[in-house]
């Protein structure tokens, strides 16, 4: 009976991997078949000639690069918001006390909130400050869409560190700054693991930078000037009736793709090197 | 008391929420000896030892009543700087806590935060201590590897040096021998009595043999009270309440 039952399990278990696996399999495969074939040098070290939703010469070098200013601005920002939020929560507020649990609930509902609206509140607040689209814009709009996302996702990993530790470096005369740093040092992986979830998110998504960062065919200068993205210029392209514009979104995805994977490795990487010392 | 109290607890109450979890708690630990408080697991052993160095203040829903006075000064008085009342003593938990660092900086860390950076102090600081708890031989080839690949016992041997290393008056150990083999906890117990000539020690114990061996007074606490204290061999062989007697009970057998 119990046989049976561990069995079944088994199978379940063995099932959902196939179906996970797979998954990413095809994705991978679909966007690589298509994309590979119009993936040249062009493509990524020129910009777009000719419009860049109808044009078939030139690259996305200015999406390339207004992704990437926008995914580590935004990541470095909400860094910078996030990580003295989820210190203040854990370690100077009281455990548990209101403020402590009310900053929880607001970033759970704020991290269920969709990137549109995101999109929309940062637009709206353009609109009320008299801004243009710009890269600016569209960082900041990101960072507020990815602060939850680290928030949750730190907060996860510093809570679980055991009171032991904050103890040990109180009994020795620790300051509760001194503690925040021993936590934090402690959360490594989990800090690195939040981070790779918020780049994803913030390099992937299209709703938060329609309207605030905007598209542009040139790459951006300053931060008062609109930036082009990756996720744009693949919308843009696969809405395009001429078969070749849309093998470039395919060819743009690749690169997004590419781009997701290396960072993904290279933190692993990090993470491994971090975390030795850890507990 | 004869002795100068190093410690003067004066009717302490201690409720964590609903619980009442210490119980007017009246106590001098003398100075420069080393005081064993012993008792049935769960009745308030640890956290009379936390609201010494004022350790309990971290935990939620902690209400303290009651005078903790450290050479004479209560040290919850709002006025009081909590760092300078921890440095003065060195915790040694219940459980190792390695921090995520090296071996050295291990012990380097508490003279560091304490504004302490010369290398070649610290080196001196660090062997020292490893030495005092005899783990140095063990681990003088691998100072810079990860605190947390050592073993249970050798970690609480390093923990009990990353105490002593920020050179405090008085040392408060939460069962510090209970992870160690029969070696290295008679080498820990020499390390306390040659301790008490500089330091007052508290010591939390289950151990009776132990208390014998390295008290000089004993505290039996009971349900949150104090039952009874006094000398060691008193304590032990003589109690003169019924419920220390039956808990010293097996000690003579
Ligand atoms: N955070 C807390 N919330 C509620 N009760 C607590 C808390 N911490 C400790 N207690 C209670 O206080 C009492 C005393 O605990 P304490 O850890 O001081 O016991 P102890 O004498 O050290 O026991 P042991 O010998 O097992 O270590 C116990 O009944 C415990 O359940
Ligand atoms: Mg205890």
């Amino acid at each position: 009976m119990r046989k049976t039952e561990e069995n079944i399990f088994k199978f379940l278990m063995i099932l959902s991997t196939i179906i996970i696996s797979s998954t990413l399999f095809l994705i991978l495969y679909t966007i690589f078949s298509r994309g590979v074939g119009s993936l040249s040098w062009n493509m990524i070290s020129k910009i777009p000639e000719g419009g860049f939703y109808i044009g078939k010469g030139g690259g996305i070098l200015n999406a390339i690069i207004g992704s990437v200013y926008i995914t580590f601005g935004s990541t470095l920002l909400g860094l910078l918001v996030s990580i003295p939020i989820v210190i203040y929560i854990n370690v100077y507020a009281k455990k548990n006390s209101l403020l402590a649990n009310i900053t929880r609930l607001s970033y759970d509902i704020l991290f269920g909130i969709p990137s549109i609206v995101y999109g929309a509140f940062g637009f709206a607040i353009m609109v009320y400050m008299g801004l243009k689209t710009s890269l600016l814009a569209g960082i900041i709009t990101v960072t507020l869409m990815i602060i939850p996302i680290l928030v949750r996702a730190i907060d996860e990993v510093v809570r679980v560190v055991p009171e032991d530790m904050s103890n040990s470096v109180y009994s020795l005369g620790g300051t509760r700054y001194e503690t925040a740093k021993i936590l934090l040092r402690q959360s490594i992986p989990g800090i690195i693991t939040a981070i790779l979830l918020s780049f994803g998110r913030a390099i992937g998504d299209a709703a938060c930078v329609l309207f605030t960062a905007g598209f542009t065919d040139s790459i951006p200068t300053s931060l008062d000037q609109p930036a082009a993205t990756l996720p744009l210029s693949i919308f843009f392209q696969l809405s395009s009736p001429i078969q070749e514009v849309q093998n470039r979104a395919y060819a743009a995805a690749t690169i997004l793709t590419i781009i997701v994977l290396i960072i993904s490795i290279a933190a692993k990487i990090a993470s491994k090197n971090l975390s030795k010392n850890i507990i | 008391m004869i002795i100068q109290p190093h410690i003067s607890i004066q009717n302490l109450n201690v409720h964590i929420g609903e619980n009442h979890i210490l119980k007017n708690i009246n106590l001098d630990i003398p100075d420069k000896k080393v005081t064993s408080l012993i008792g049935p697991s769960g009745c308030g052993k640890t956290t009379l030892l936390k609201t010494m160095n004022r350790l309990l203040d971290r935990q939620t829903d902690v209400r303290v009543e009651g005078k903790v006075l450290v050479d004479g000064e209560n040290i919850y008085d709002p006025k009081v700087e909590v760092t300078h009342i921890r440095k003065k003593m060195g915790l040694l938990s219940q459980r190792p806590f390695p921090l995520p660092m090296n071996i050295y900086d291990n012990i380097a860390y508490g003279q560091r935060i304490h504004g302490n950076n010369n290398k070649k102090d610290l080196d001196e600081i660090v062997e020292k201590h490893l030495r005092g708890v005899n783990l140095w031989d063990e681990v003088k080839d691998r100072l810079k590897s990860p605190a947390t690949r050592l073993s249970i016992g050798q970690q609480q041997r390093l923990c009990l040096a990353r105490g002593l290393a920020i050179e405090p008056e008085i040392i408060l150990g939460d069962e510090p021998t209970s992870a160690l083999d029969p070696i290295s906890t008679q080498h820990i117990e020499e390390l306390f009595l040659q301790l008490k000539e500089k330091y007052t020690i508290v010591l939390v114990t289950h151990i009776l043999r132990q208390a014998r061996r390295v008290s000089d007074y004993i505290g039996f606490v009971y349900m949150g009270e104090i039952i009874e204290f006094g000398p060691t061999e008193e304590i032990l062989l003589n109690p003169k309440e019924k419920l220390t007697r039956d808990y010293v009970k097996g000690f003579l057998s």
